[in-house]
């Protein structure tokens, strides 16, 4: 491939070779290109590893009708611009970026290009061709808590943090309560360590916590690091983003998966027969988008019934972890008995129930 | 506060200690000689890969073995990207600054090519190899509980120390450091000894780097380093490039650092977290800033840092 | 036969123009022949990266764009680097002024205009300057070592920035992210090109490398600060102080810095987060050495790697390297780039070994 392209461009001259780059390159007419733009190196293993796997599924799934490609390592600053511009001008016709932080660039250039549909994962800012998508990761939270509220001794769970942005704060306290329900003193010690991947700190911050007497560390930031700590330690923990049970087989409990597979190709579908709307998706359990690794087999029977009941109460929609009451870190209720916090309240959550300890 | 809460405290120090005390040792003595090489986070890296990818290679074969070869391919690494360095600045006189910038951004981006066969995957960590009674009794643990790498990195301060100040060589080092054109028309190769000292920090940076991908956690991933190298670079200039100030100001530097997770996991929460995190940072300029005006300082800079040696000009 | 690098009477001038074009053709050359023994389209790669962005019109802006701030940081940094002044914490310097210039306009409330604008770009200047004269006031009075002093305060500045767009500047419609409000459209930055993204801190960036030649090759001031750098024992007999020169050095430094924030800020994100430190600041020294240190050397050296960043990703979509192989490739062009310069100083000759052999025989 890559030396009849040479050839071809060797013969046609180095200045026609430019101008055929510029230009929408030429596909066979029913095949849509799908662009992805990507904060961090594919090969992090975490956020980005995430959703390339998602866009592996578009290519396996409909690699006869789309072709997708990827930019890595792409700055949350004005220098995303560029590279969604360039995505859309070579022919994009739908185009994901990953990222919170490319929100008003993904705004921006969408408008510039209003035949091109634009995904922006986890933001609130939509357009006539800007859809927006988020997983809802409190669910799974919920599920871990609930592991962690039964198989912690001490009752003190640690729960590794990047920042305190909504979708922290809603894991956190979804850990915590779910874990509450099993043991009503089970605590959470929460550290934001002001970075998404900074594995000697998340090393440090895990010994930290299993210090301070934690038995079971959550992570909310994306290397398997924590895990491994937590294996030498011979204490538990969970996978982020991804099964990582092969870094750590005795300390992984389970992982929550970020699996976006299954909506990139409904979009990517939608595309293809012009039914695509701009919607704001909030997908959870029930529609696959969080998923779970295998339950390690040292966890005992009833912590996997309990575990499984949650999974099934968010199936089929019985159960809600943020329901009332809910007390925050003061005892003040802010929940009343039986009320629901709604999606779009929990979306923009900056509060911490009763339970939880951190400085911030 | 107990005794075991303090030793866990303090294995976590020496956890955050060793790499940017390794690399800083390394960049100390290249320093001396009179080059700035400001490339360590990409030395680091590419020893963090090489280590990595040779313990997991032989890893299942030769479980015994695979470590140190993983250590000696670290060491191999950085050596000879930073000779690549040399070969630049000193065979072609290019800018110290630059070069060792360009180095960096050079050791990123190959460690992450290199690294693609690797990610994902793990390796028994590098830990103590003293008999576990001793690496994890309650008290023994404090001495014995380590890699090899920690005592590797302790017993290189005053090695370090020793050779700059009590041997032939570690003189002449100085020498070309401090008037390189001196010790060139006495008779002394400054390019080889710039080599050979640029080589040695090349070598103790990948051995800091793969501190992270076979000890702490053993694995590999882009950019592990977070950003570790920058902070040596600091540390040398912290310490006044004098060996027993290194060490005391990498270990100050891994118990501020530690005392911020504590503060943050203890829930102390009267100042902004940011303050915490930041509190390294400052706490470092503002010891720097003490330890100055008690002295003459600067004064243990070497003359020729960063200037390239002309001997015909 | 052998070869010998001999030096020049006076740097050639030739060289100096000729050997950094030549580097990057070299970088052209090998990328080719590398990228096609690693599998990629060796041709299509270079064809990315290096013409792309300067033969496809609409990569111009981009270029335009990345290359603003690089330039002007560099520039600044180019004075203190001639004094002998070693300020890396222009990262922390570009922040803290991003941040004054986003205290004037959320002060400034709903009001906006010319004057608003350009007092927030003079709070960004002011902010940078007042950033960076910590480590020049901790230098003359402690001596504490600038290089230390500086990069531990970009790691401060980041913290900064963390506590004020997650707390007393979160934008209040912003979904509790971390981020301060969008700037009204009358307060941001004049587009100077209708339908790009060229807004006038661009235009600035290719004015003020002029304003600092004139300041450097013209002035006192910049002759003082090449006494100082070249000889600071000389320029203490000549009367210069050198703790002036320090002073004026990091902050001149941090004010650019400052600038360069103040214009990321209001010309092209128009909103801070916490991912709006993304490295300029460091790039930036890269480009005031690749630039020798000359404001107009700044300017071109901005540009080019501007254009490998721009290209680089460009590159990723199109025959599909990692980000990694264009840093990489980065790299080399900056290691020949700079392995070049011997060529200014030295030229080569290829000398046979008989005529020495002739000069023992006629002793």
């Amino acid at each position: 491939m890559a030396n009849i392209s040479r050839r071809t461009l060797i013969k046609t001259g180095a200045a026609a070779a430019t101008l055929s780059a510029i230009g929408a390159p030429v596909l066979a007419a029913d095949k849509i290109k799908i662009g992805f733009v990507f904060l961090g190196p594919i090969g992090d293993y975490g956020w980005t590893w995430a959703h390339n796997q998602a866009r592996l599924m578009v290519d396996k799934e409909l690699g006869d009708k789309v072709e997708t490609v990827y930019v890595e390592n792409v700055n949350e600053d004005a220098s995303a611009i560029p590279v969604i511009r360039d995505l859309a001008k070579q022919g994009c016709k739908l185009i994901f970026t990953t990222s919170y932080g490319y929100m008003d660039q993904t705004i921006q250039v969408a408008s510039e290009f209003p035949d091109v549909k634009f995904e922006h994962c986890t933001g609130y800012k939509r357009a006539a061709n800007v859809a927006t998508y988020n997983s809802k990761f409190h669910e799974g939270r919920a599920v871990l808590g609930t592991i962690s509220g039964m198989m912690s001794k001490s009752g003190t769970i640690g729960y590794l943090g990047s920042y305190k942005v909504p979708e922290v704060v809603l894991g956190v306290n979804s850990m915590a309560l779910s874990a509450q329900k099993k043991n009503p003193n089970a605590k959470i010690k929460l550290v934001l360590i002001d970075s998404w991947f900074d594995p000697p700190k998340e090393a440090a911050a895990t010994q930290t916590m299993i210090n301070l007497g934690c038995d079971i560390v959550a992570t909310h930031t994306d290397s398997p690091g924590p895990l491994q700590i937590l294996e030498q330690k011979k204490l538990y923990g969970f996978g982020q983003g991804a099964d990582m049970s092969k870094f750590a087989p005795h300390a992984h409990l389970t992982a929550i998966e970020d699996y976006w597979g299954p909506y990139y190709i409904q979009r990517a579908k939608a595309v293809l027969d012009g039914s695509w709307t701009s919607t704001d998706t909030w997908d959870g359990i029930k529609e696959g988008t969080v998923r779970f690794a295998p339950y390690n087999k040292v966890m005992p029977d009833d912590v996997k019934a309990a575990a499984d009941a949650i999974r099934k109460g968010y199936m089929d929609g019985t159960y809600n972890v943020f329901t009332g009451p809910i007390y925050d870190q003061d005892g003040k209720l802010r929940v009343k008995e039986g009320e629901v916090i709604s999606d779009a309240d929990l979306a923009v959550m900056d509060w911490f129930v009763k339970g939880v300890e951190t400085a911030s | 506060m107990s005794i075991d809460f303090i030793i866990a405290a303090f294995i976590t120090v020496v956890g955050l200690t060793t790499p940017i005390l390794l690399a800083g040792l390394g960049e100390l003595v290249v320093e001396k000689s009179g080059v700035l090489n400001l490339g360590v986070e990409g030395m680091m890296l590419i020893g963090a890969v090489c280590g990595f990818a040779l313990t997991y290679t032989y890893g299942f074969d030769y479980p015994g073995i695979a470590p140190w070869g993983g250590i000696l391919a670290a060491a191999a690494g950085g050596a000879l990207s930073a000779l690549l360095f040399g070969f630049l600045v000193l065979e072609l006189n290019s800018n110290q600054v630059a070069t060792g910038l360009a180095l960096a951004i050079f050791g990123t981006g190959l460690s992450s090519l290199i690294g693609q066969g690797f990610t994902g995957m793990i390796i028994t960590p590098f830990g103590s190899i003293f008999p576990d009674a001793l690496a994890t009794g309650r008290y023994t643990q404090v001495i014995f509980g380590y890699s090899p790498l920690v005592y590797f990195a302790l017993a290189m301060v005053p090695a370090v120390h020793w050779f700059l100040n009590r041997t032939r060589a570690g003189l002449i080092l100085r020498a070309v450091g401090e008037n390189d054109l001196s010790a060139h028309s006495i008779g002394y190769s400054v390019k080889q000894v710039r080599y050979a000292a640029i080589a040695f920090g090349g070598a103790m940076a990948g051995i800091g780097g793969a501190y992270f991908s076979m000890v702490i956690t053993p694995m590999w991933a882009e950019k592990m380093t977070a950003g570790r190298g920058w902070i040596a670079l600091a540390l040398v200039v912290f310490a006044g490039w004098r060996t027993g100030r290194l060490l005391a100001g990498a270990f100050f530097f891994g118990v501020l650092m530690t005392l911020e997770l504590y503060a943050k996991a203890s829930g102390f929460s009267l100042v902004p977290s940011e303050v915490w995190a930041a509190m390294p940072y400052l706490m470092t300029v503002v010891a720097l800033t003490l330890i100055s005006r008690r002295e003459t300082a600067g004064g243990n800079a070497p003359a020729c840092l960063g200037k390239p040696f002309l001997p015909t000009a | 036969m052998r070869i010998k690098l001999e030096k020049r009477p006076a740097p050639s001038v030739a060289m100096m123009v000729l050997t950094p074009v030549l580097s990057v053709l070299l970088t052209m050359l090998i990328g080719v022949i590398v990228f096609d023994f690693l599998g990629v389209d060796g041709f299509g790669a270079v064809r990315d990266i290096f013409l792309t962005p300067i033969l496809a019109s609409y990569k111009w802006q981009d270029v335009a764009v990345k290359a603003a701030p690089l330039v002007i940081i560099a520039l600044g940094l180019s004075v203190g680097n001639r004094a002998q002044v070693w300020n890396i914490g222009a990262e922390g310097q570009y922040i803290i002024g991003a941040l004054f210039a986003a205290g004037v306009g959320i002060a400034a409330g709903d009001l906006g205009g010319p004057f608003v604008v350009l007092a927030m770009v003079l709070a960004g200047i002011l902010g940078g300057a007042l950033w960076a004269a910590v480590p020049a006031l901790l230098k003359t009075r402690w001596d504490v070592n600038e290089i230390l002093s500086s990069l531990m305060l970009t790691y401060v500045a980041g913290q900064v920035l963390g506590y004020l767009v997650g707390g007393p500047w979160k934008d209040p419609n912003g979904r509790n992210f971390p981020a301060t409000a969008p700037l009204h459209d009358n307060q941001v930055l004049p587009i100077v090109f209708p339908g790009t993204t060229v807004h006038l801190g661009v235009i600035v960036a290719l004015i003020l490398p002029f304003a600092f030649w004139w300041l450097m090759a013209r002035s006192m001031f910049g002759f003082q600060v090449r006494v100082v750098g070249a000889a600071p024992q000389a320029a203490r007999h000549g009367g210069f102080d050198t703790k002036q020169t320090i002073w004026l050095a990091l902050v001149i430094s941090g004010a650019m810095a400052g600038l360069a924030g103040a214009f990321e800020f209001t010309g092209a994100l128009h909103a801070i987060n916490l991912g709006f430190p993304s490295g300029y600041g460091f790039t930036a020294i890269i480009v005031s050495f690749l630039g020798r240190l000359n404001p107009i050397g700044c300017l071109i050296a901005g540009v080019v790697l501007a254009i490998t960043y721009v290209g680089g990703q460009v590159a990723q979509t199109t025959v599909h390297i990692p980000s990694s192989t264009a840093g990489i490739f980065q790299a080399m062009m900056l290691f020949l780039i700079l392995a070049s310069d011997i060529f200014i100083r030295y030229r080569i000759r290829f000398v046979s070994r008989r005529p020495q052999a002739a000069a023992v025989a006629g002793e």
